[in-house]
């Protein structure tokens, strides 16, 4: 009661207008990147036409076609019930295309679990470094930066030619091995095997993601509204899970969808070298393995499953460069 | 509602000897090399239900005093009590618990609202840390603190991208509002403000204070602003409080000939008003190498020769006026006779 | 200095800066940052431009320079400079003027000199460039330029680099840089913003010493009032890219015409003069880019009547060498505001909108 305050009326100063959420914000921007959209859809298809692949082929996953002529066959080649192997068969007369299908899965299946592990365990040991600083950040920030001057591919060798090929058992919980057994369409012994592999990989996915999120909480634990927090009597635990992490996660999303093609093709070089999955559980990187002593006759074998792997690696690039554009706060609309 | 001035207010919140160093590191092993000495000794009280103005330039250490005694910063010493309580004493549970009492309103209005979350939600996110009401209640507990403030409940659903400068500074203080503290340090509120919208924001700052017996920390650079807002004034200079007095007598008759100078210095929206400026040569001096003595007197148009020695004490020299010069030390006056002006 | 003479009728007009125009596209649309900006600067003058951030003074101020970057553009309009119209002239002669005949100082001084390079260094570089000087001889004139604005020491302080001085020394660094080469036209962008007071009163104190000994002409932009009270000649206030008064110093502090310069008058706490509130100029500036039509001020304005949102006034010489762009003050609308009081600004601020029907409406804060 300051001030006996005179109450004018000015007109069409402020109206309610309806507010977009940020998601819609970020999908309608997303739209704008023609080549993210096309990306996207064509990384969606690629999937979900692996996941109804009993469906869509008559042939099984490992099924010998005896009959066909020539073994590996070019596409087109039909077999004696007058089945066509559109895109030809293996050397041992397997049909290609069911299992470049097949292969899609378990390929997409470990750069997804690989990419969604490590992006988690990333962004969260950066928060903690990034957010506390001091002694904690030194030691964390060391640790990154001595594993990241390490040559990974060699060490992912060992580290897959030491897991891989032992018979170490991981004492996995009965209903994770058996769904990612139904997912991979694979023996438990195999996805073992997948479990390893991730892990491994997993070793080496998670440095980037948290160097990205210790330098967003870093400059995020000095600005204003984590000190009102802090001033509000907040916990750490709650301004790390509910304040810095929602702020720093866009870079980490845009650097998680250009991982998973990096991870692919990791996971393809792996198994190439014949440390990854094995055969006959078909992986992109196998199956380009498996063709190399026949490519120079028959172009095909390494080409087919050398397509689809290009395409879902450069998709996912799109589809990050698409999300950094669309997260990035300075652009209004 | 105690309306009541003067003597019979009860102090509030007492500092003392308040000491703030940030260390400096170096090296492979980050040890320390050196100590800034942000704050270094400053003690002053804050009345209950008045406006302490705390100036000075930057690096001065003000906006550190506000955050060591919120206990944000750790403080490397001295003590502050607010109520009776030393506050650095306290465990962590009464801390959180003693939070609610007291609560601060920050400069920058860009970066003090999380851009991520609903104006509402950042409101009532304090209300949530201390468990108070159902989500109801605090929701409208948060539209109606929108409106104390000057706006409408509507503008819960929205992010901050969506409000001005000075829009953002009332849901920042809003959110101050939220625990119904009594004590509330103000961290330069308006010097990122426009002129037009800084007015606005200091009527409301004072009409919140009458509604509902607020008592403010106002630290600010602008003396203009503090001079209209605040009942008494502290003056810092590199770490130190130099003067401490009601606003009448800084303004009429500062004592501290950096407190002259400070005044002397503003320029005044007016070309006919004349007067004698006392313009201080050279830069502040780092806190990381403060001068020895006092601090100002390499800057001092009347330095002494004690001044280059011996630090001043910070006493009272007049009813409730303190201040950290020699100038007015009976026994330096005697020692440095002759030489003082 | 100050008599009251009508601005832009002298014949030694050094910048005459007419109707101008700067738009900025961006994805959002048309910035309308300048939307017709007139004033002329005779020799030897200080003159201010104030108005509060985005109101299109520092976007003037780089239009003169031509300094827009990409996405600006003097879409109309002229600027003078003596007989040359800086907004047509080929870049390359826009080039050998900038730092010559024309320079500008910024509000972030440290920002402005170049981490790299020794701060004598740079100072001779402007030398070089535009005075063809010897490497020697440029060093030379760089102390002595540094010494000259108050620069202890000057001949060490010139090996120094830019992080090892102070704001306010790196502001002095600016300014001897601005004047070594005798500009026509120092072009002042908030000098003393990011300064200290005590500082601030260095550098206005400085400006003032070196303007008096060097005859130069200064364009001093800035958001404070105090400043223009204490420096300038002749003021012109901008609002929403707009010049809506101008007129000598003496005039607009004593008898503020346009209501915008009342109000932001009123609004200034002032040392000495403790009132219970202040006044408050209610609403928010326009959005650049969607503009009201009509006055643009008309929105925030207490005196607003129906012509105020309709048709936009021009700048009018209300009275001698005074101009203002009002319709209160406009032979042919005058009369509608015949009698009308004048308010003491005392708004409670931002909630006395006028709101949509369902909305509760001004809520009171006190």
């Amino acid at each position: 009661m300051t001030t006996a305050a005179q109450s004018v009326t000015l007109k069409g100063l402020a109206q309610e207008e309806k507010t977009e959420s940020q998601a819609r914000i970020i999908f309608r921007r997303f739209r704008r990147h023609r080549l993210a959209v096309i990306s996207l859809i064509l990384v969606s298809l690629i999937f979900l036409v692996s996941l109804l692949a009993p469906v869509l082929t008559p042939f099984e996953r490992d099924a010998i076609d005896l009959s066909s002529k020539s073994r590996p066959g070019p596409p087109g080649t039909i077999d004696m019930e007058g089945r066509t192997h559109y895109l030809g068969v293996d050397h041992l007369g397997r049909d290609l295309f069911t299992r470049v299908l097949y292969a899609a899965r378990v390929s997409m299946s470990i750069a997804v679990l690989v990419v969604l592990i490590s992006e988690t365990f990333g962004a969260l040991v950066g928060a903690i470094a990034g957010y506390y600083g001091g002694l904690v950040d030194l030691a964390i920030s060391r640790v990154i930066e001595f594993m990241l001057t390490i040559p990974s591919l060699p060490l992912l060798l060992i580290l897959s030619a030491i897991f891989l090929r032992s018979d170490t058992v991981l004492p996995l919980p009965g209903f994770l091995s058996r769904f990612l057994s139904a997912l991979l369409l694979a023996p438990e012994r195999e996805v073992q095997k997948v479990v390893m592999l991730v892990l491994v990989l997993v070793f080496f996915g998670w440095l980037s993601a948290a160097r990205l999120m210790r330098g967003m909480a870093l400059s995020l634990s000095k600005q204003d509204f984590v000190e009102a927090l802090r001033a509000a009597g907040a916990s750490d635990a709650r301004i790390i899970f509910r304040h810095i992490i929602p702020n720093g996660i866009a870079p980490i999303l845009v650097s998680a969808s250009l991982a998973l093609g990096g991870v692919i093709v990791t996971e393809s070089a792996l198994s190439f070298l014949g440390l990854g999955v094995q055969d006959p559980t078909p992986t992109w990187g196998n199956m380009l393995a498996t063709s190399q002593s026949y490519m120079f006759q028959h172009p095909w074998l390494p080409l087919v499953p050398g397509v689809f792997l290009v395409i879902v690696s450069i998709g996912f690039n799109f589809i990050g460069d698409g999300l950094r554009d669309a997260l990035d706060p300075r652009l209004k609309r | 509602m105690s309306l009541d001035l003067g003597a019979t207010r009860r102090d509030m919140l007492i500092v003392e000897d308040l000491k703030k160093y940030f260390p400096v590191r170096s090296g492979l092993l980050q040890r320390v090399t050196a100590w800034v000495k942000a704050v270094d000794g400053v003690s002053f009280t804050i009345r209950e239900g008045e406006t302490f103005g705390l100036v000075g330039e930057s690096g001065c250490g003000k906006t550190t005093v506000g955050r060591t005694i919120l206990r944000l910063l750790p403080a490397n010493g001295g003590r502050v009590f607010f109520d009776g309580e030393d506050l650095f004493a306290l465990g962590r549970g009464e801390m959180k618990s003693m939070r609610r009492n007291m609560q601060i309103v920050f400069q920058d209005p860009y970066s003090s609202l999380d851009p991520r979350m609903p104006v509402g939600e950042t409101i009532s996110e304090g209300m949530m840390i201390h468990g108070i009401g159902t989500a109801q209640e605090r929701t409208e507990t948060v539209a109606d603190l929108l409106k104390t403030v000057g706006m409408n409940p509507y503008h819960a659903r929205r992010y901050p991208h969506e409000f001005s400068g000075g829009q953002r500074q009332r849901i920042g203080i809003a959110r101050a509002l939220a625990l119904r503290p009594r004590f509330i340090v103000c961290d330069e509120p308006v010097s990122a403000l426009d002129v037009s919208v800084q007015s606005a924001v200091l009527n409301l700052l004072r009409g919140l204070q009458s509604q509902f017996g607020l008592t403010y920390l106002f630290i600010a650079h602008n003396l203009s602003v503090v001079e209209h807002i605040s009942d008494r004034v502290g003056v810092m200079y590199l770490g130190k409080m130099v003067e401490v007095t009601t606003r009448e007598a800084i303004f009429r008759n500062p004592l501290h000939p950096y407190t002259q100078a400070l005044l002397s210095a503003i320029p005044m929206p007016d070309p006919k008003f004349k007067r004698q400026r006392i313009v201080l040569t050279g830069d502040v001096p780092s806190p990381l190498n403060p001068p020895s003595g006092c601090r100002f007197h390499p800057r001092c148009p009347r330095v002494m020769d004690i001044c280059k020695t011996v630090d001043p004490a910070f006493e009272q020299k007049q009813s409730d006026h303190w201040v950290a010069c020699h100038l007015y030390s009976a026994s330096a006056a005697e020692q440095t006779a002759p030489s003082a002006p | 200095m100050n008599n009251t003479a009508p601005p832009g009728s002298e014949p030694n007009i050094l910048l005459d800066v007419k109707d101008l125009k700067t738009y900025f596209y961006t994805e959002d649309g048309v910035v309308q940052a300048v939307n017709g900006v007139d004033f002329a600067i005779r020799e030897g003058q200080v003159m201010g431009l104030v108005g509060e951030s985005g109101c299109g003074k520092s976007v003037t101020s780089l239009s003169i320079m031509r300094l827009l970057g990409g996405s600006g553009k003097i879409v109309e309009g002229e600027v003078w400079l003596r007989d040359r119209n800086l907004a047509t002239l080929p870049e390359e002669e826009m080039v050998k003027l900038r730092g010559g005949a024309l320079s500008m100082i910024f509000q972030q001084p440290t920002s402005c000199l170049n981490p790299i390079f020794r701060v004598g260094d740079q100072v001779a570089e402007v030398l070089i460039q535009h005075q063809g000087m010897t490497k020697e001889q440029a060093w030379n004139r760089a102390v002595e330029m540094l010494a000259r604005v108050g620069i202890p020491d000057a001949g060490r302080r010139a090996k120094s680099f830019p992080h090892e001085i102070s704001g306010g020394q790196a502001q002095r660094v600016m300014i001897a840089m601005a004047l070594s080469c005798l500009p026509d036209l120092l072009i002042a962008d908030e000098p003393t913003t990011a300064l200290d007071v005590t500082i601030q009163a260095q550098i206005l104190e400085l400006m003032r010493r070196m303007q008096t000994e060097m005859g130069t002409t200064i364009l001093l932009i800035t958001h404070d009032l105090g400043v223009i009270a204490e420096m300038c000649d002749h003021v012109a206030v901008m609002y929403a890219g707009l010049i809506v008064e101008y007129t000598d110093v003496n005039t607009l502090f004593e008898d503020p015409l346009h209501p915008y310069t009342e109000g932001l008058m009123a609004a200034i706490p002032v040392l000495g003069d403790v009132r219970d509130s202040l006044a408050v100029i209610p609403g928010t500036v326009p959005d650049l880019i969607n503009l009201p039509p009509g006055c643009k001020f008309a929105p925030r304005c207490p005196y607003a009547r129906e012509v105020c949102s309709q048709e936009a006034p021009p700048l009018i010489e209300a009275k001698p060498g005074h101009k203002v762009r009002c319709w209160i003050l406009h032979p042919q609308t005058s009369a509608q505001w015949a009698g009308y009081t004048k308010t003491d600004w005392r708004f409670t601020g931002e909630e006395v909108f006028a709101q949509p029907a369902a909305a509760t409406g001004g809520t009171d804060v006190s």
